[in-house]
């Protein structure tokens, strides 16, 4: 989902679009979370509505396209998205039917081709390459994919058709939506050059404001500008990497991708908070759960990365890579903590903080150089007795002393045990 | 100043002294060499970076004696690029010049005012033979830290007790110790030094070919060790704190012990090596009579060799880090290597001996801890 619209640029030809080598569909759900949560409210089809936590704190996570035409947007805080549009219903999201769904379009997909990428729960780039023999042209697979999804889902979705990955991507924002849109291979360099600057991916609205500052305002102004001028304004890999786009190379190509990438969990505070004990507190809460959700899904990771993100919603990330895979609570919020001081902030007032641990694997085949220090029973024992615990006590029946719920009519002292 | 100076002898005294200035002073004139001429025909060169300082005394023709401080890595590529004819230098303004045959170098001279006063050496507190003195260095500095987390465990720990040299370092995945005996000045010496791992093997490697290397430890307070052999003089900053208590590492008994040429065990593990991927380990599998080495995993890439083994005990399989291993294999010196386990689990201690069925020489340890698989 884009959060600039564009129009899609005409066509020169009157004839129907060429598809040949157009082997790349990019299918995007149509504000899939709004979509799916209206199939149990038919009522509310055709009015605004958003789908986000009710409290003014949390974010939207989509909307219909009748409160889009407010100006509300996905990431936008709910309390915005109220202001522009008072008369919307806002509904919690439902994030099991969510993954139903989703599981279901990701099934219609494998029987197309198994070459499916998924990019999120309601997107996917296919290579249909290999599907043509046997279910037809590019365009046709496109339209019956639509049809099947809509008939079965009762959910619309968009469509692009190209050559590449992005012009495929662009191709579907620009169908939005319940549309379909075919690049031909021939006209793929017209079609974008028609395009402004921010269309293009990695283009986002500090990279646009520097181009336009250039005065590049089209691709066709991006393609035009030598490579060494656009290296030298956004560094030697960005301004290539554009260069590259601007006339259409891609060289990316459909990678099946099934494992999770990352395991996490993030918190929005009530309020804005700038007490690190209480910054603290939260990142060893969420290092836990993360830590519990791997070993729970028998995971291991070597990279440790928190997410910040200040009360102006400036967001930043800082991840650090561990010499051996850990999936241990403590060390996790060892990595995490020493992160989050590594920040200086000095009364910083946040509103979220995350905790992920990345570059997944099984535990069985995480090797772990042990160290001779090492007391036979570690940390990751006393973890494995927690998770024992909680199985059969419930979450949260063992835990940190600090993140004990605090009693009101004891003393005030207690929650500095973080070390 | 004035004075002449053999090429090849300046080319080596400058190279040794300059070779440790950093790229980036902390201050400008740090990354100088500073030359000392004295009548009696001795040149004195000299570096200095806060933490090593460095002195070398060589023979030259003094024509009239100064001291002058130039850029020491200058000095030292010039040097080396010379014609092999006798050198020239000369203080003149604020110029050094610098004349061999027909080539002449004419260098900035930096303010000899601003250069720190080199530390000295402490009392000399005994000697080591320079062969033993290479070898040991190099045995256990493999083990020290190179990262930023412990500082402390950057350092080899040496502990002096009588003629009782120990050296140690570990960086808590294995630990190197080697014993060896010295001449102290004082048979009641007794000192606990923790030298940086780096700067220790820098000098044990510039020091060692000569015969002797003359240590001095003062009596502790000085934060400092020096170290002389032949010309060169060289004093290193000590780290300063509590090094970890080790003694509990050394695994008190053994189940299975396997002896093993040392070189071709190196070998084979360099080779099967080449298919472990990053943190992954070689797998080696002790039965009687052979070992078992393997690596790499599930679809990737694969290896396997077997090589003869001496088995006493019950069979065992045990994972390294290869690399780990390798450094140990490397270091230990001795044509055959033992290797002694209890469960795949705790540390193996690897030692050195010179025949298939000699005795184990204990003065050099390399206990190794094993990976192990999450589960």
């Amino acid at each position: 989902m884009s959060r600039r619209q564009f129009t899609a640029p005409t066509r020169a030809g009157a004839h129907p679009p060429d598809d040949t080598g157009c082997t790349v569909l990019h299918i995007d759900m149509d504000a899939f979370y709004a979509s799916a949560s209206l199939l149990s409210r038919p009522e509310l089809v055709g009015r605004p509505v958003i789908i986000g936590g009710a409290s003014g704190r949390s974010v939207v996570l989509s909307a219909t396209y009748e409160a889009r035409a407010f100006g509300v947007a996905s990431a936008m805080p709910m309390a915005r998205a109220r202001r522009l549009c008072p008369q919307a219903i806002i509904i919690e999201p439902d994030h099991r039917r969510y993954a139903a769904i989703s599981d279901a379009i990701m099934a219609t997909f494998a029987t197309i081709t198994e070459h499916v990428e998924p990019l999120s729960l309601d997107e996917a780039f296919l290579d249909v390459s290999g599907a043509m023999r046997r279910l037809g042209r590019p365009t046709r697979i496109a339209e019956q994919l639509r049809d099947t999804i809509a008939d079965e889902q009762g959910i619309t979705c968009s469509v692009g058709v190209a050559a590449t990955k992005f012009v495929a991507k662009l191709a579907s924002t620009l169908a939005k939506p319940d549309g379909l849109i075919v690049v031909p291979r021939d006209e793929t360099v017209a079609f974008l050059h028609q395009l402004p600057v921010g269309a293009i991916w990695g283009v986002g609205e500090k990279t646009e404001e520097h181009l336009h500052r250039l005065g590049l305002r089209t691709v066709a102004d991006l393609a035009h500008t030598p490579l060494e001028t656009l290296q030298r304004a956004l560094g030697d890999g960005a301004g290539r990497n554009l260069h590259e786009l601007a006339w259409g190379r891609d060289p990316r190509s459909v990678v099946p991708e099934r494992r999770e990438k990352s395991i996490g969990a993030d918190e929005t505070f009530a309020h804005d908070i700038s007490d690190p004990v209480v910054i603290h507190r939260e990142l060893l809460r969420l290092s836990d759960r993360t830590a519990a959700r791997a070993r729970s899904a028998g995971m291991t990771g070597r990279t440790v990365s928190i997410k910040v993100r200040f009360a102006d919603f400036t967001t930043i990330t800082r991840a650090k890579t561990l010499r051996h895979h850990t999936d241990v609570s403590r060390e996790i919020f060892a990595t995490a903590r020493e992160l989050y001081d590594r920040l200086g902030l000095q009364r910083a007032r946040i509103r979220l903080v995350g905790v992920r641990l990345e570059g997944l694997v099984e535990a069985g085949k995480a090797p772990i150089q042990a160290r001779l220090d090492d007391p036979e029973h570690g940390w990751r024992e006393a973890d494995v007795a927690v998770d024992r615990a909680s199985a059969r006590f419930g979450a949260g029946s063992v835990r940190p002393a600090s993140l004990m719920p605090e009693r009101r009519s004891g003393s005030q002292g207690g929650s500095g045990d973080l070390s | 100043m004035k004075f002449r100076v053999e090429r090849d002898v300046l080319a080596e005294a400058v190279t040794w002294v300059a070779r440790g200035l950093p790229a980036r002073p902390p201050v400008p004139v740090l990354a100088g060499v500073l030359i000392q001429a004295d009548e009696e025909g001795s040149l004195t060169l000299s570096a200095f970076d806060y933490e090593v300082s460095a002195k070398v005394t060589i023979p030259a023709d003094v024509a009239e004696a100064g001291t002058v401080l130039v850029l020491g890595r200058l000095l030292a590529d010039i040097s080396r690029n010379l014609p092999n004819r006798p050198i020239d230098v000369e203080a003149d303004g604020t110029k050094v010049n610098v004349t061999c045959g027909s080539s002449r170098f004419s260098l900035r001279e930096m303010p000899v005012a601003e250069y720190p006063t080199l530390p000295v050496a402490p009392d000399l507190s005994g000697t080591i033979a320079g062969d033993v003195f290479t070898q040991a260095v190099a045995q256990v500095a493999i083990a020290a830290d190179r990262g930023d987390t412990l500082p402390i465990l950057t350092g080899v720990r040496m502990e002096i007790d009588g003629e009782k040299v120990t050296l140690l370092a570990t960086d808590r995945y294995r630990l190197a110790m080697r014993e060896l005996t010295w001449n102290p000045s004082a048979t009641d010496a007794s000192h606990v030094a923790l030298i940086p791992a780096r700067q220790l093997s820098d000098t044990a490697k510039a020091l060692g070919a000569a015969g002797s290397v003359e240590l001095a430890l003062g009596n502790g307070s000085d934060g400092l060790v020096g170290f002389e052999a032949g010309r060169r003089r060289t004093t290193t900053r000590l780290l300063d704190g509590e090094y970890p208590k080790v003694t509990s590492i050394f695994p008190s008994s053994v189940d299975t012990e396997a002896v093993i040429e040392t070189a071709a065990l190196e070998e084979a593990v360099k080779r099967v090596a080449l298919v472990a991927e990053r943190n992954t380990p070689v797998l080696l599998k002790f039965t009687d009579g052979q070992v078992f080495i393997e690596a790499g995993t599930g679809d990737d890439a694969q290896a396997s060799e077997a090589l003869e083994s001496t088995l006493t005990g019950p069979e065992i399989q045990i994972a390294f880090n290869p690399q780990f291993l390798l450094d140990g294999l490397h270091a230990v010196g001795t044509a055959y290597s033992r290797l002694s386990f209890t469960q795949p689990s705790r540390p193996a201690v690897l030692t050195g001996q010179a025949e298939v069925d000699s005795e184990a020489d204990s003065s050099y340890r390399y206990v190794l801890m094993p990976v192990r698989f999450a589960s």
